[in-house]
């Protein structure tokens, strides 16, 4: 019987919905988790919120991280979040990173988005919350 | 029997189906989960009939895109297909990103396509350890082709052939020079030869090499590796391609070699799969530490060392 199993790691989708061509952020967030020893699916730019639904149902990942620099934040995360309730997968945390000023990140946290981080964030802070989000506080 | 009656919910699930279930349980399969071994015995007695298309060759040469380009040919065709693609786990934080799905197109609402990534956590060889039990779980599921696409291969990443019922080996131009230094290992496992990117200039030059090559003969003498060109950019070859991955399984249907394959890769199997049992069991012996000190002052060898370990195990089990 093998003792002590070792932990399996943290699957997480790092995907960019809507338009904008800004995916450094979404890259240097995905290298920072892959450092931190998650497995990161990395589904790149301009996807639709379908396909985000889909990749995170089939990858069965543990965390949803959404980049998104466009402004069309109101209108791409909201759809998510009600796609993903629809999918059975509603459990799934999501976090949020790009421009959301105060008054829409209030809203989206309020429809369910867990975390938001703006260009100030440091990727220790982001990695710690995702360990967080996953369940596997530090 | 009735079998039926013995599968666990989630089996059961996955057989009429479901692609939370069939996501969730390749995410046990990988953990090694009790429970997905259960399901996994279960569902044995229905699985060993998919072709399971194995992609290989070195980083770069557009496996992804090729697999892209399969994946809505072979829909076109009205065929269920499922994607295990395979990238390397980081030796230093054991994380990894999985860039592959990145160029795999396709509607988001066709339930005929399942597409997974799977990190290879350590695994040697191209592939990720529960590579099989995922691609039986897929086959269960109803997906009777499954393309796998291994990590960008070096010479010897040649465990696709422990997997796959036929082996692409995807190349490009002006890796010509290397053919007769490549020829031991990834070239020996070729069911078929692909020159992808065959827009750019020396493709001729290649394909003439592998053709070359193929006529030397492979390690089926019944069967011809064919070399087909392809480009995903004009796109051009890829009814080709799948045409040569259909005459290679239809043709280990009429020669027999169907069953001979499978009979190899299950001993491979199972002989892995009692090993690391072996190796775990070993890795416990209390005695191990013991055995270890006169080796260390150089009194005797390793190998009388595990020989006379061996031995004393097989006595005291006798």
């Amino acid at each position: 019987m093998p003792a002590a199993k070792k932990q399996p790691p943290i699957r997480v989708l790092i995907a960019k919905p809507g338009l904008d061509g800004h995916d450094r952020g979404a890259k240097v967030v995905a290298r920072a988790l892959r450092d931190a020893g998650m497995e990161v699916i990395y589904a790149g730019l301009r996807q639709t919120p379908e396909a985000i639904v889909q990749a995170a149902m089939e990858e069965d990942v543990d965390i949803v991280g959404l980049s998104i620099l466009s402004g069309a934040h109101m209108a791409l995360i909201p759809k998510i979040l009600e796609l993903m309730r629809k999918e059975r997968s509603g459990r799934i945390p999501v976090f949020v990173g790009g421009i959301i000023p105060d008054e829409d990140a209030r809203q989206l946290r309020k429809l369910g988005v867990k975390a938001i981080f703006g260009p100030g964030a440091s990727l220790e802070e982001i990695v710690k919350s995702a360990k967080r989000l996953a369940g596997r506080a530090s | 029997m009735s079998p039926a009656r013995r599968f666990p919910p989630a089996a059961q699930a996955l057989i009429d189906g479901d692609r939370r279930a069939l996501a969730r349980l390749i995410t046990g399969a990988e953990n090694d989960d009790p429970g997905a071994r259960e399901v996994l015995r279960a569902i044995y007695p229905h699985t060993g009939h998919a072709w399971l298309i194995g992609l290989a060759g070195p980083l770069g040469v557009g496996k992804s895109s090729l697999i892209n380009a399969l994946l809505a040919h072979v829909r076109s065709l009205g065929k269920k297909v499922a994607v295990v693609a395979v990238d390397p786990s980081s030796p230093f934080s054991g994380g990894s990103v999985l860039g592959d799905r990145i160029r795999l197109d396709r509607p988001p609402d066709d339930p005929g396509i399942f597409i997974r990534s799977m990190a290879t956590r350590g695994h040697a060889g191209g592939l990720a350890r529960a590579t099989r039990e995922v691609v039986r779980l897929l086959e269960a599921a109803g997906f009777g082709i499954v393309l796998v696409e291994t990590v960008g291969s070096g010479q010897v990443d040649v465990e696709i052939r422990q997997v796959a019922t036929t082996s692409v080996v995807v190349l490009v131009p002006h890796l010509g020079d290397e053919v007769q230094t490549l020829k031991a290992g990834l070239f020996e496992i070729a069911d078929v030869f692909c020159v992808n990117k065959s827009d750019l200039p020396g493709a001729d030059r290649a394909r003439r090499d592998l053709a070359e090559l193929a006529s030397l003969g492979s390690v089926d003498p019944g069967w011809r590796v064919p070399v087909v060109a392809t480009s995903t950019t004009i796109p051009s070859g890829i009814p080709e391609l799948w045409q040569a991955i259909e005459a290679h399984e239809h043709y280990l249907d009429s020669s027999g070699k169907r069953l001979e394959g499978e009979r190899r890769r299950l001993t491979q199997e199972i002989l892995a799969l009692a090993e690391s049992r072996f190796v775990a069991d070993l890795s416990r012996d209390p005695s191990l530490p013991r055995r270890v000190e006169p080796v260390l002052a150089h009194r005797i060898d390793p190998e009388t060392a595990a020989r006379r370990w061996w031995q004393e195990r097989r006595k005291g089990r006798a």
